[in-house]
């Protein structure tokens, strides 16, 4: 009976074999997708312009390679649609195969040399060939159909002549049992147990279980039942809890990833409610050995397994005990010995469900959607969702370097180190003092067997759940805190008590900001940052900015009104209102922009906090940075005194109990502006105020001798060299309003404007007032210090607010104000279709001559300069607010700097992009 | 901007025949960047005053110049249409062609003629009051400048660079007089950003032919002029440096005496004020020798040469040079045939740029051209190109990090890329007591973050070295003097 389906592995790799003629093109297009057909024909033409050029041959095959070696790299199921009669042929494919574990699937297409030939007949291109051909080809099929399985192929299907062939309607791509994407969590991981069925039990009572014995009706039953806490944690954030409906939950949202800037509430795009189900249990593994009651462990665990209440994966330890019950011979030694005495006095039912619950375990998952991955020593990305003999040894014994320590212990690679994927790896195997999270990996094995602790994992909070050891049930090897004190004891370790994370990223790689970028964020589908603007950044950064550690955000661009059309005037608020309220914002705040320089400050409360935190060591209490990440301060002492204040001031405000935080960042204004820019103002803005001021009285002088001689034209010249007189004087009062000596502390000003973030908390998602007033609030407490931004609300509906905000901000400008920032309300409006522009400024007339030059309102002057375009310059904006978020949010959410950096990198290369400065 | 040109030949009013325009009428020409106005305050027999007054478009200027050009955008309110520059030049030679090439149709023997003149210049930007001097004195001209106050409300920021000009000669052809103009007031200006074009600059030579050679001031007359065909900065990196309250760097010049990248840095324009023989080896403070033909290798060279040598000693087969700048270490590493492969690294693109240019990247031999690489990069970021070196060279690198970024260099370098020995060098803060024009605690260049001590050299040297499994000697570089050592140290690594 001829099969109609084939059942396949969802992602592997299939040969066709088969003579030429064999019908594999066409049943290869029946059946899959074009796409992931590659054919050796095809390549021969790509390579050579003819399919049939045999001479191209080594060209078209190693491109042929090339191709399936990038599918599979990507994880995608590939079909090799080649005669692949001979071994040497499929010896590479199946090396591919190995090298991206996935798996080998042969087909082969048996169909007798006259059916062949008839349809090589049926071709042109393939009419000459001989009838030789398909017999060598037939010839050698039949000699490789035994060694197939030998050669590494996983499945092997043999379609015998046509009518078998054809009778194959359609192909069931059977999931991996890795692949659990679907499960959504929330989960309780939890780390090696090693028979301490004690501690598991407290640890399963405080994660909220209930554990309750059962009676034991039958051989198979555990006799024991675990039931998850009801609805959502006690302390967990996110929305009501969703009935569980076992693995039918699909494509949920994380928590984890439902950004702060919606407040907590499940984020759109997640099927159905959105909400968490029931609470699971994860088990990394190594269950057994060592401890005092490995059969209990066993027997909870597979209850919870059965139930569903629980996954597990498999140790190295659960390995060895089920070869020894497959009737292996192992050595019983790292507390095998102990584990089987224990199993003594179980019954045979209860070892022979123990056999098959180990034999059933698969090496590691994928959970929720691909954010999550759990392997008992963890996966390097390349191997998650993989399957093959390589990828299970490694998620049970990682990767050692061959070497071995002073304890006889091997010494394991640190493929944490350079772990780069998109998931979350939770494992276990090697004990650490402290589960610490390092490249988005946490290592939860907190040695409860040598007398440490028993650490649970929840997901996708990210919390630490622990209970004490009862005793040492063995003495480790090696002892649990080694590597902290042998770096102790070296005395010279790089990262001091800093974190594993903050010592890795004391260095970034250079790959993480070179070249084109490409840069998911939350607010903008990718931003893509060129290759030469990483390039001017790529110096920029290394010459002249701060530690990267110390760079959580740079501020955006910020964008001008579209051009206002009144006389005398280039910007005016009513441009501002109606882009708002074109894009349907209802209500836009309106702040005094302050003439100083763009700063953002990054303070703790002591310098132990910013070590904690941003893992820096002596570089005080904090920073204050400009828009490139270089340091405001060149002074070192005004810079301590300032940063102390500032956070005597926070101190004084009650800030750090307010927030419940020990550290700020804030977006800011630092006045005046000839603090940072002295040299500018003297050497641009003065100086041009100076020539004209040295010239134009000469010209003048000139120019009525030659009116009173009479000359054609004097007098209209006279006339303009007097207005450009005057205006030379306005613009030199303009630029002075700004200055004022900063000779000590006193003279500097701060006027915060956004409080960014806080510890494990960004503020976009409060409204712009709320930043307003919390910002009044502090800069209450040293007004000598702090500035408060005077600001007003304005509903956009309302004509006379509208008015009322025009008319300040022409009261503000005349004063010679700079002029008025205009945002919406909400930080983030949620609703609109795009993103609309964070903010815009709308600068004031007097002001605008420091910008565009003291003759820019003369006649002839702002008729051109009108003719200015806001388009890239609010395109910019965008995608450096895009940035700036996505790079607090990661720093926030505990992210590796790397992730961080890729943002603040992103915005000061998009800074290099050309736009008129003037903007 | 205005010049205006006085004489008492008698009849005064010749000169308008001189200049080809009539002194009854005020005219207008259109000029690169604007308008130039020719008029004459008066015209007696006795007294004629001509009158060039430029007036430049500030508007017209900026929208002018494309975008990604190299134009310093943060200049859009600049002192161009105030201040005598290479737009004057521009100007005279339209509207005083004729006079300046010595012609005269209606009185042919006036171009001959030596005139008393006054000149007044209102307003030239000069590098120090005494530069106009400088300039014309040699030329025979009695100079006075009125100096003005950068701000008047702001007596603190001192004086301005700008000054009156005026000039007197009891009797000089006009045709001379322009010349002279022509050349020197774009110099005196020293302009950047607006600079002219290749054919613009044979002119201006041409136009100093006669007298350009006599000139005491030559060298900087013409070292100023080379400045204006200087490779433009890289577009990009000037924008970026734009918004942030920074000097550019100086255009490089190719020169005699041209600076090396590595020593470019931020050099600005203060610093060349102190002298104008001040663009030497080590650049802006004038450190070194103070004449500029002078065959003796500079200390940069001489640093190089040694670090080749060393690392001839070695007989490497890759080499790595770690912040290359234009190139010139990686020149005498091309020549020694036993390394097969140079890598060069360094952050500017700019100086990339200049490398592969100065070292004819392009035109090499298939097989030379595998031999060498560059590339951009940090060291302040894991870089897993710079692995598998048998030895890497830091001339005069590490003193243009901050002090606490070294940790990030030694980790790259040292723990990352490993190279089996490693040449770093830096200056000797202990020979800086020995330059003169050095206050004490200032650094022989800009943009140094630190120069250190041979103790804290060797500090932090045997510290690198202990940590990261390296042997380290420490080695003087220059001539050592009696209590301050060389003018440079280096540490060589080697890896145990």
């Amino acid at each position: 009976m001829p099969q109609d389906t084939l059942k396949l592995p969802e992602l592997s790799l299939i040969v066709l074999i088969g003579s030429s003629g064999a019908g594999k093109s066409t049943f290869a297009r029946r059946l899959f997708k074009p796409t992931e057909i590659v054919s050796s024909d095809v390549c021969r033409g790509l390579v050579a312009d003819d399919e049939n050029d045999q001479s191209a041959s080594g060209d078209a095959f190693e491109l042929l390679h090339y191709l399936v070696a990038k599918r599979l790299k990507r994880g995608l199921l590939t079909v090799v649609d080649a005669t692949n009669v001979q071994a040497e042929s499929r010896k590479p494919l199946v090396a591919l195969a190995r090298q991206y574990h996935v798996l080998p699937v042969a087909i082969v297409l048996d169909v007798p040399d006259a059916v062949a030939h008839a349809r090589n007949a049926h071709r042109p291109d393939r009419r000459h060939l001989g009838p030789h051909v398909i017999a060598r080809h037939r010839q050698d099929l039949r000699r490789s159909l035994r060694n197939l399985r030998e050669e590494g192929f996983r499945h092997i299907f043999h379609l015998r002549g046509v009518e078998e062939v054809d009778a194959v309607q359609g192909i069931v791509r059977d999931r991996l049992y890795n692949n659990r994407q679907e499960e959504t969590g929330p989960f309780d991981i939890i780390g090696d147990v090693h028979g301490c069925y004690d501690e598991l039990l407290a640890l399963l009572g405080t994660l909220g279980y209930v554990v309750e014995d059962e009676p034991v009706v039958d051989a198979r039953d555990l006799g024991i039942r675990v039931t998850p806490p009801p609805g959502p944690l006690p302390s967990g954030r996110g929305g009501a809890g969703r009935k569980q409906i076992g693995d039918s939950i699909k494509g949920g949202v994380s928590g984890n990833e439902a950004s702060h800037l919606t407040s907590g509430s499940p984020s759109p795009g997640g099927e159905g409610a959105g909400g968490w189900g029931t609470r699971k249990v994860i088990f990394l593994g190594d269950l057994v050995d060592r401890g005092p009651a490995s059969p209990q462990v066993l027997r909870l665990v597979m209850s919870m397994v059965r139930s569903g209440a629980a996954l597990c994966v498999p140790g190295n330890h659960d390995s060895k005990l089920l070869r020894h019950l497959n009737g292996k011979k192992v050595t019983a030694n790292h507390g095998l010995a102990e584990t089987l005495a224990q199993l003594e006095s179980e019954s045979d039912s209860f070892k022979g469900q123990v056999r098959q619950f180990l034999d059933g375990l698969v090496s590691h998952y994928v959970l929720d959607g691909g954010k999550l991955v759990v392997a008992h020593a963890g996966l390097p990305a390349e191997m998650q969702g993989r399957g093959s003999g390589a990828v299970r040894a490694f998620a049970m014994y990682g990767e050692t370097t061959g070497e071995i320590d002073e304890f006889g212990l091997p010494i394991r690679y640190e493929w944490a180190r350079e772990y780069r994927g998109r998931a979350m790896v939770v494992f276990g195997h090697t004990p650490v003092p402290d589960a610490e999270w390092l490249n988005n990996t946490i290592d939860i094995d907190t040695g409860c067997v040598f007398g440490g602790r028993l650490t649970a994992l929840r997901y996708p909070e990210r919390e630490l759940v622990s209970v004490p050891a009862a005793r040492v049930y063995c003495e480790p090897a090696r002892p649990l805190n080694y590597r902290a004190a042998q770096l102790a004891a070296a005395g010279t370790a790089p990262g001091g008590d800093l974190s594993a994370q903050h010592q890795q990223d004391d260095v970034l790689d250079i790959r993480d900001v070179t070249g084109k970028q490409f840069i998911e964020t939350r607010l903008l589908r990718g931003v893509t940052v060129r290759e030469e603007n990483a390039v001017a950044a790529l110096e920029v950064m290394s010459r002249f900015a701060l530690h990267p550690k110390w760079l959580l955000y740079l501020p955006p661009t910020m964008s001008p009104t579209e051009t206002s059309e009144l006389p005398d005037l280039l910007e005016h608020p009513a441009e501002a209102f109606a882009y708002y309220h074109k894009l349907g914002v209802e209500r836009v705040v309106c702040e005094e922009k302050h003439m100083g320089s763009r700063v953002v400050v990054v303070l703790g409360q002591d310098e132990a906090a910013i070590q904690r935190h941003l893992g820096l060591t002596g570089e005080g209490i904090g920073k204050c940075y400009t828009r490139t990440g270089r340091n405001f301060f060149t002074d070192k002492d005004l810079e301590t005194a300032f940063l102390a204040r500032l956070r005597d001031a926070l101190t004084t405000a009650g800030f750090w109990e307010k927030f419940s935080t020990d550290w700020v960042c804030l977006d800011a204004e630092l006045l005046p502006w000839s603090a940072k820019a002295q040299e500018l103002v003297k050497n641009q803005y003065a100086a041009v105020a100076a020539a004209a001021t040295a010239a134009l009285p000469q010209v003048e002088a000139v120019l009525a001798e030659a009116a009173a001689r009479d000359l054609d034209g004097a007098d209209a010249l006279l006339a303009r060299t007097t207005a450009r007189r005057q205006a030379a004087a306005d613009y030199a009062d303009t630029y002075r309003r700004y200055c004022w000596p900063v000779h000590a502390l006193d003279d500097l000003k701060l006027a915060p404007f956004h409080l960014l973030a806080t510890e494990g908390k960004t503020y976009f998602d409060r409204d712009h007032a709320w930043h307003m007033e919390t910002l009044r609030s502090l800069a209450l407490a040293d007004p000598g210090l702090l500035r408060a931004t005077p600001y007003r609300v304005v509903p956009l509906g309302d004509p006379a607010e509208v008015e009322s905000a025009t008319q300040w901000w022409t009261d503000l400008t005349a004063a010679g104000g700079e002029g008025m920032v205009v945002k919406p309300y909400d930080f983030i409006p949620q609703g609109q279709k795009t993103l609309v522009q964070p903010a815009l400024k709308c600068r004031g007339r007097e002001y605008l001559r420091i910008i565009y030059g003291p003759d820019y309102l003369l006649p002839g002057n702002l008729e051109r300069l009108r003719q200015r375009n806001v388009k890239a310059k609010r395109n910019l904006a965008l995608r450096e607010f895009a940035l700036g978020v996505e790079g607090l949010e990661r720093f926030v959410a505990g992210q590796p700097l790397r992730r961080v950096h890729q943002c603040v990198f992103g915005v000061l290369a998009l800074e290099s992009e050309a736009v008129d400065p003037r903007l | 901007m205005l010049l205006t040109i006085t004489t008492t030949y008698q009849p005064a009013t010749d000169l308008g025949y001189l200049l080809h325009k009539n002194p009854a009428r005020l005219q207008s020409l259109e000029i690169t960047g604007g308008q130039a106005h020719v008029f004459y305050p008066e015209a007696t027999a006795e007294r004629c005053t001509a009158a060039l007054l430029l007036d430049l478009d500030p508007v017209g200027l900026v929208r002018g110049r494309g975008q990604g050009d190299g134009f310093a955008l943060e200049q859009y309110v600049n002192d161009r249409p105030y201040v005598a520059s290479s737009f004057l030049s521009v100007a005279l030679s339209k509207a005083f062609g004729t006079a300046m090439n010595g012609t005269c149709k209606d009185r042919p023997a006036l171009p001959a003629q030596a005139l008393p003149l006054a000149i007044t210049v209102a307003v030239v930007s000069a590098p120090g009051p005494d530069w106009p001097r400088r300039l014309f004195e040699p030329l025979g001209y009695a100079v006075e400048t009125e100096a003005y106050p950068l701000d008047p409300t702001q007596p603190a920021w001192g004086a301005s660079p700008y000054y009156t000009l005026r000039l007197r000669h009891e009797g000089l052809r006009l045709q001379d007089v322009l010349t002279h103009l022509y050349v020197l007031l774009p110099v005196l200006d020293n302009d950047k950003h607006y600079y002219v074009d290749q054919t613009e600059a044979e002119k201006l030579l041409h136009r100093g032919g006669d007298w350009l050679p006599q000139h005491p001031e030559r060298g900087f007359i013409t070292r100023r002029y080379l400045r204006y065909l200087a490779a433009m900065v890289n577009p990009t990196l000037a924008r970026l440096l734009e918004g942030t309250e920074e000097e550019l760097p100086e255009p490089e010049v190719s020169t005699v005496d041209s600076a090396s990248p590595r020593e470019q840095g931020q050099a600005n324009s203060a610093a060349e004020t102190a002298s104008p023989q001040a663009e030497t080896d080590e650049t802006t403070r004038g450190l070194a020798e103070s004449t500029v033909q002078q065959p003796k290798l500079s200390l940069h060279d001489q640093r190089l040469q040694q670090v080749a040598h060393e690392i001839y000693q070695l007989a490497p087969k890759r080499v790595l040079d770690l912040g290359c700048g234009e190139g010139k270490l990686l020149r005498l590493l091309l020549r020694q045939p036993k390394i097969e492969f140079i890598r060069g690294m360094d952050v500017s693109h700019q100086a990339l740029s200049r490398a592969a240019q100065r070292l004819h990247l392009d035109e090499l031999s298939p097989r030379q051209r595998a031999r060498i690489e560059l590339i951009q990069g940090s060291l302040l970021y894991r870089d897993e190109r710079l692995a598998g070196f048998d030895a890497a060279a830091l001339v005069e690198v590490i003193e243009h990090l901050d002090e606490n970024r070294l940790a990030a260099l030694e980790a790259v370098v040292f723990a990352q890329a490993r190279p089996a020995h490693v040449f770093v060098t830096t200056p000797n803060a202990d020979y800086n007591q020995l330059f003169e024009k050095l206050n004490a605690g200032d650094f022989r260049h800009d943009d140094h973050r630190f120069e250190w001590t041979r103790a804290e050299f060797a500090s932090w040297a045997t510290g690198v070295a202990e940590r990261h499994g390296y042997q380290v000697r420490l080695v003087a570089m220059g001539d050592e003097v009696e209590g301050v050592g060389a003018p440079s140290q280096m540490a060589v690594f080697e890896s145990i």
